[in-house]
């Protein structure tokens, strides 16, 4: 009998509650046991409260334990662990698993199922499909299936995937480049972190089919740098594409060359816009540019650059393999194919939930998230990162998706969920929102640059109860300006929070709830 | 007279020749594709809000006053960065608009000092005016954090006045990062940047450090693109805002910038770069914008002064008395020795019009040729070798030529010390894209800049300039490189062949010059095969190439490169001398030369001769006359005994100073016309007070042979016992009356009337012309009467191009085991020539005395220190100075500049000069250094001979 494959995950968020400490055990207690088993560093599954998930593989299929602990190990293992049998801790087969089961799987269907080290486990899942097929169409086919596939950009903005690759495509220049913008800074979300460090191939070949697209000779990948773990393991996989001739002068047998260069932020919220990044990567002080000109005219060093979030180039592989129809299928109005949706703050089943567009914010919070750990009432939702709207629960028939959620003046952003129970300060959320801006601005723009820090000091006043209706005003006019004045999303966004906690909480700020109440305070929108 | 009012039109033209049509408030406009909405709108007279926008640099987006609503576009658009576009319509001014508006200027004012009137941008603020724009009314934040405040304040940042010239005030800045993009984009240094970041944003010199620690090099650039009182000049500080100006030119070097001087009264309050100025386009550099403090140094001389001899004090005396004192002398002299005993130099510093007057005072007033001029010892090679090759004694480009250029080769010139706004210019197109090769025994600071690199860096030794280009030829010639349809219908096909045969032999190929030059074979045929390649190809030299015993075989080389490479005749390419003083290019076009008479027609020519002889009314001796090294010869020989020197300081600037020194001793009756008591004046019997180019009318020509108008500002220092002083054109003809010749000029226009009249290439020059057209470059006439921006469109002046045989002949000054290292000279940016000027004005700062680079190797063989005092001698003496140990300079080669009179670099300099020419061998002298412990005896001596001679009666300081 060959060895048992047990998976104990290697990701960051599983490595953050003891996962080491636990690979450890089991590869000692095995030891002692003298019982051969092979541990695969696996990615996460995105059950992070499970986490660390521990599964181990039988003929019938994986099986799951969690959260397993370094001391539950000996006891486990007694209780047959090694061959997927037990009784605590023990989550039956991992793909039954309700949070799984109810998950349309494309961007992450591979994620914390192959071992992230290993090529062949990746092309064994299929991956590598779509990188072949791309190899054999020309630039324009491959931007039509884009097109086709309705993909929007993942980072926030939605623009359409293929209408930007068209654009770059159609550019005129001698170098054309691609740029992965993994500096994922928005609280609550770590897509792009799970999926470098548990599939890292399918970032590879996203880039490189992107690249095919584009007529890039070149792929940037910028990765913050609080993401040690993501960088290590896509430094590896960079160097195992590049022996495979997945990157290099004849990019899969293209006849076309690509090659990536991996590139580590230094701590700038700001750098994920991505003309700061640019100007980052470009070895500048990470300032944003002005548009026009857009990136894909005028980017990376003068040239036409297609700068585009991790998780849209990560969905491009399924869109060649499996055909434009089948990602388009699913959806929900403008909005096609799936999202990572990432649970975060106070709440029970705290996870990456990959489904299609569609599904309402109540149902993520309430059924699929569980609703919050302290089991006390959600009070509010932050979607869409630290410049999101906040949600109240009145409002949770909202379908996720991009349309929907402007049209109630929010935004799903990068796809992340922040859940408050009803201990939230919504005044401090709103200040905070302004303090996170003043610390992250570039400070080149005015409205963000010195409006930030006013923001900070109106919220102040407000909180300590000075001149709190004439100060509101004032606030409105400060968010006004922000978001028509900045030169960028940071300044432009940061009064989404702020005035949905104003308009939904006016309590929170000492106006007085009846008057406000009948207030229109929705102008700015 | 008033302020001239240059409208900013908030970005840079675009140079598109496609029009597109839009709507702007209501009214149909034409734009070029690329132009901003704002610049749009500007154009049609409209006025957007902006702060962070100026058309000296590209678009930025930052301030958020010129938003504006855009039919079909989302949100409210910044004019700044949104381009024209068919058909789009554009509303400037709405409700939506002026609350955005007011709300960021509102955010602005709560973090700005409320100090307006005893600011002293008052009135010529931008913010100001903004906020009156915008109309804002209040502000209505509660006091929060600010740089304002000083005391408790941990955002506060105290004033930087470290640069002697201006202020940093970081509690004004508003961060709109003028300041920053004007030091990147128009200057090229980068010494700015913003640091922190968000409400922390600060600009700052490096990495915090002060302006004058940075590596500013206070071009003014910022100080110019400040909208408020953050980067201010001190004397606006100090004297307040300026009333009125009046354009002029900058009396520095060759680049000829136009300035706009800003004064109160007749004081001069600010230079300030005129955006119209063709060869400057709005930029300038440490000396224009600041160092002209000069004209009111104590150590000015404000009066005439006589004395016997030259062991006397001076003695201050009437006009009438000085000038009636040298006539009679002259007379003398010329009674006793006849005709040819004395003569007179011209000034590259003075105006096209004064120069004139001396010459033509030397020819028809003393009745001889004895007129030369200091071009003899810097450009004179390029007259002949350019003269030679294509027919006129002049760079082929303007300076907006660089602009297309896709190759540019320097050689023998620092254009970042030395022609520091072109040299700007220069940058901004290699940071386009262009590609560089320097030929140059020094690593200047071109060679490597930030975003600046050299393709090829051929490290010479110096005097070897001709076997470097020789082998660059080579190249050409036997790789088929030749522009053979240019060479055929351009050239003289056999002169070329003639060449072609000469330059494919094997001693002239790089290997073989790779011995005699050190510079390896392969980087030269890299760099032939790019120059002669790459696109546009343009050359541009200073005296690194003329100031060598094989100067105009130098000269005649870089001639022959172009032409055989097709780089003459259109934008981007040609021969560019970058001239050293600010008219030296006007000196000689207005025969300055003993041999030319102006326009470099020959002395001998009947025909030329007859033109001044019937206007003037004098016959003109028709033999050439003697040239400066003659003159002193023939001093010591006892038959040249008069001497009249108009601006020019011979013993410092002149080689081998003690053949100077002990000819002017020679001579009876020395006048000498200047500013100070410079070097020269210590062997004058006579001293005339000059003007500077403030303080008075007249033209400049500039290195393009761009004809720029000097505008009188105040009134002449130099009255002495009279009211009024008096401009040098002035005192040229009062000397020339005092010797009855009657001339009745009024004003320096009617003397350019002469020249025009005379010399066919000026004879579309008038102050009329040069005051509708701004500035002309010569030839201006009939055939083309704006000017010629690019010289031998479709043919050569001469006609067919003339390839000359250029041999490489080492010179006779060669290093041995007693003088085994080769000294080359040069210059240093905020210092101009000898320094008369600049060592008067607070740009000491940067450079208190000469030093003697030398290479670690080469120092550590001497066990020398850094600072260490030196003593550098060659064959013909010594001098010391203190020694800077860096590796910028090959082993075996030091260098030195010559910007202060105690150096005296010219004691060591040899008298070899240009076969042709005379143009002395300044950049080659085989030299030792070693150690020593302080001054040399001659130093010593002439300090103590300077005071001596420099010695007023009843005046205690005497100057310097």
């Amino acid at each position: 009998m060959s060895a048992r494959r047990i998976f104990v995950p290697g990701d960051a968020g599983a490595l953050a509650v003891g996962a080491d400490d636990v690979a450890a055990a089991i590869a000692k207690a095995a030891a002692t046991a003298g019982v051969a088993v092979e541990i695969v560093r696996n990615g996460s599954r995105g059950l992070y409260w499970l986490e660390p998930m521990v599964e181990v593989g039988t003929p019938t299929g994986r099986v799951a334990f969690g959260p397993v602990a370094a001391e539950d190990v000996p006891d486990l293992i007694a209780a047959g662990l090694i061959d997927g049998k037990g009784e605590r801790l023990f989550l039956g087969r991992t793909d039954e698993i309700p949070f799984l089961k109810a998950q349309t799987r494309f961007t992450f269907a591979r994620c914390g199922i192959v071992d992230p080290a290993s090529l062949a486990d990746y092309r064994a899942h299929g991956g590598g499909v779509g990188l072949m097929r791309a190899a054999a169409l020309s630039p324009a086919e491959i931007v039509t299936m884009v097109v086709a596939s309705g993909l929007r950009g993942r980072g926030g903005a939605g623009f359409p995937t293929g209408i930007k690759w068209k654009t770059v495509l159609e550019a005129a220049g001698t170098r054309k480049f691609i740029v992965a913008n993994a500096d994922e800074g928005d609280s609550g979300t770590f897509a792009d972190r799970m999926l470098m460090e548990g599939d890292p191939f399918v970032v590879i070949e996203g880039m490189a089919i992107a690249g095919l697209a584009v007529g890039a000779t070149r792929g940037y990948l910028y990765i913050r740098s609080e993401y040690p773990h993501a960088i290590a393991r896509m430094e590896a996989a960079i160097v195992t594409a590049r022996a495979t001739g997945w990157l290099g002068p004849d990019c899969a047998g293209s006849g076309r060359a690509f090659e990536i260069e991996l590139r580590v932020g230094a701590g700038a919220y700001v750098c994920g816009e991505e003309t700061a990044l640019l100007e980052s990567i470009e070895g500048e002080r990470g300032e944003v540019r002005a548009k026009p000109p857009l990136p894909a005219h005028k980017g990376l060093f003068g040239a036409p650059t297609a700068v585009n979030n991790l998780v849209t180039l990560a969905s491009v592989p399924f869109i060649l393999a499996e055909g434009a129809e089948a990602y388009a299928a699913i959806g929900f109005g403008r909005s096609r194919g799936t999202m990572p949706i990432q649970l975060a703050g106070n709440i029970r089943h705290g996870g990456l939930f990959e489904a299609a567009f569609g599904v309402t914010l109540g149902e993520l919070v309430e059924t699929i998230g569980g609703g919050t750990i302290t089991g006390r009432p959600v009070r509010a939702v932050q979607v869409g990162g630290p410049l999101g709207a906040y949600f109240p629960p009145s409002l949770f028939d909202t379908p996720f998706d991009y349309e929907s959620f402007a049209a109630r003046d929010g935004l799903i952003g990068h796809g992340g969920i922040v859940v408050f129970d009803d201990t939230v300060e919504m005044a401090a959320m709103a200040r905070f929102a302004m303090e996170f801006c003043a610390l992250e601005s570039c400070g080149k723009c005015t409205p963000c640059r010195i409006g930030s820090t006013r923001g900070v000091e109106l919220l102040d006043a407000m909180i300590a109860g000075r001149e709190v209706t004439k100060n509101a005003a004032l606030l409105e006019d400060l968010c006004d300006i922000m978001k028509f004045g900045s030169l960028c999303a940071l300044g432009g966004f940061t009064p989404y929070p702020v005035i949905s906690a104003l308009r939904h909480y006016p309590a929170d700020f000492g106006l007085v709830p009846a008057a406000s109440a009948e207030k229109e305070i929705a102008t700015w929108a | 007279m008033g302020m001239i009012h240059e409208i900013d039109f908030g970005t840079p033209a675009s140079p598109s020749e496609t029009l597109v049509s839009l709507t702007i408030d209501g009214q149909r406009v034409t734009a070029p594709l690329g132009t901003s909405v704002m610049r749009a709108a500007a154009e049609m007279g409209t006025s957007i809000p902006k702060l962070c926008a100026t058309d000296r640099v590209e678009a930025f987006g930052s301030c958020r006053l010129c938003l504006v609503e855009v039919d079909g576009m989302r949100g409210t658009p910044a004019s700044c960065t949104t381009l024209v576009a068919e058909g789009m319509v554009v509303r400037t001014e709405t409700d939506r608009l002026r609350k955005l508006r007011r709300g960021v200027m509102e955010l602005y004012i709560s973090d700005h000092p409320l100090d307006c009137l005893t600011c002293a941008a008052n009135g010529d603020c931008e913010l100001q005016d903004q906020a009156g724009a915008v109309g804002l009314r209040d502000v209505r934040y509660e006091p929060g954090a600010n740089h304002v405040a000083k005391s408790g304040n941990p955002l506060f940042q105290a004033k930087d006045q470290s640069n002697p010239y201006f202020d940093y005030d970081p509690a004004k800045c508003i961060v709109c990062s003028r300041c920053v993009r004007a030091c990147e984009e128009v200057q090229g240094t980068f010494a700015l940047t913003i640091e922190g970041r968000g409400f922390e944003s600060r600009v700052s010199p490096g990495q915090h450090e002060s302006f004058l620690g940075s590596e500013c090099v206070s071009c003014g650039a910022c100080v110019s693109a400040c909208p408020t009182a953050t980067l201010i000049e001190k004397s606006v500080v100090e004297k307040g805002t300026p009333e009125h100006s009046v354009v002029t030119t900058c009396a520095y070097c060759g680049v000829g910038c136009s300035f706009k001087a800003e004064m109160r009264g007749e004081e001069l309050v600010r230079m300030e770069p005129w955006k119209d100025g063709k060869a400057n386009h709005g930029h300038s550099c440490v000396k224009g914008r600041f160092a002209w403090g000069y004209a009111n140094h104590r150590d000015r001389i404000l009066n005439p002064m006589v004395r016997e001899k030259i062991t006397d004090p001076w003695r201050e005396v009437s006009w009438d008395e000085a000038l009636a004192t040298v006539a009679t002398r002259f007379r003398a002299i010329q009674a006793a020795h006849g005709k040819d005993s004395i003569g007179g130099i011209t000034s590259s510093r003075c105006t096209n019009e004064e120069t004139y007057l001396v010459q033509k005072l030397v020819r028809a007033g003393f009745g001889n040729n004895n007129v030369d001029t200091c071009a003899r010892v810097c450009h004179s090679p390029t007259g002949y070798g350019l003269k030679t090759a294509f027919g006129t004694s002049a760079g082929t480009q303007d300076f907006d030529s660089v602009e297309h250029a896709d190759v540019v080769l320097v050689i023998g010139a620092n254009p970042t010390d030395g022609h520091p706004v072109f040299a700007s210019r220069l940058k901004k197109r290699l940071r386009e894209g262009a590609k560089l090769i320097v030929i140059d025994p020094r690593r200047i600071d071109l060679v490597r800049s930030p975003h600046v690199e050299a393709a090829h860096h051929l490290a010479l030794r110096p005097g070897t300039n001709v076997a470097v280009l020789d082998a660059m030829a080579h190249v050409i010639v036997t790789e088929g490189l030749v522009d053979e349809r240019f060479v055929t219908e351009r050239c003289d096909r056999d002169a070329f062949e003639h060449w072609a045969s000469f330059i494919a032999e094997e001693r002239n190929s790089p290997e073989a010059v790779e011995r005699a030059s050190g510079v390896p074979a392969v980087e030269i045929r890299s760099a032939a095969r790019l120059y002669a390649t790459g696109g546009n190809g343009a050359i541009y030299y200073g005296l690194g190439v003329t100031e060598h015993s094989q100067g105009s075989t130098t000269v005649m080389a870089i001639a022959n490169l172009a032409m055989a490479t097709g780089n003459l005749g259109r934008p981007g390419v040609g021969v560019n001398p970058l001239r050293g003083q600010n008219n030296v290019q006007g000196s000689c076009d207005m025969g300055s030369f003993p041999h030319e008479l102006p326009g470099y027609r020959h002395i001998s020519d009947d025909a030329t001769r007859a033109i001044f002889e019937k206007l003037w009314g004098r016959p003109l001796d028709n033999e050439p006359g003697l040239r400066i090294p003659n003159m002193f010869d023939a001093a010591l020989d006892g038959s040249f005994l008069g001497l009249y020197v108009q601006g020019e300081d011979i013993v410092q600037s002149d080689p081998d100073t003690h053949h100077v020194t002990s000819g002017l001793s020679a001579m009876e009756c020395v006048v000498v016309h200047d500013l100070f008591l410079n070097e020269t004046a210590n062997y004058a019997h006579v001293f005339l007070p000059g003007s500077t180019f403030l303080e008075k009318d007249g033209t400049f020509t500039n290195a393009e042979r761009r004809i720029n108008r000097v505008r009188k500002v105040m009134s002449p220092k130099n009255g002495g016992g009279d009211k009024n002083g008096y401009a040098d054109w002035e005192v040229t003809q009062n000397l020339a009356n005092a010797m009855g010749l009657g001339w009745t000029y009024t004003h320096p226009s009617e003397i350019m009337d002469e020249i025009a009249l005379t010399t066919p290439s000026f004879a579309g020059v008038s102050y009329e012309a040069l005051d509708r057209l701004g500035s002309v470059q010569w030839p201006c006439n009939e055939k083309a009467p704006e000017g010629t921006p690019v010289m031998h469109i479709g043919g050569f002046s001469r006609g067919l191009g003339q390839f000359m045989i250029t041999e490489y002949v080492p010179t006779d000054e060669r290093t041995g085991p007693r003088f085994p290292l080769l000294l080359t000279t040069g210059r240093i940016l905020s210092q101009y020539n000898v320094g008369a000027q600049t060592r008067r004005t607070a740009n000491v700062v940067w450079h208190q005395e000469d030093l003697l680079e030398i290479h670690p190797h080469d120092a550590e063989n001497r066990g020398l220190k850094d600072g260490d005092f030196v003593r550098v001698a060659s064959r013909a003496g010594e001098t010391t100075l203190r020694a800077k140990i860096t590796d910028r300079v090959a082993p075996g080669v030091v260098y030195t500049t010559f910007h202060h009179p105690l150096t005296q670099a010219n004691v060591i300099t040899t008298d070899y000069s240009d076969w042709a020419t005379n143009c002395p061998e300044y950049k080659v002298t085989a030299v030792q250094v070693s150690p020593s412990n302080g001054p040399s005896a001659w130093q010593e001596d002439y300090e103590a001979h300077t005071h001596e001679s420099r010695r007023i009666v009843g005046r205690l300081d005497a100057a310097e």
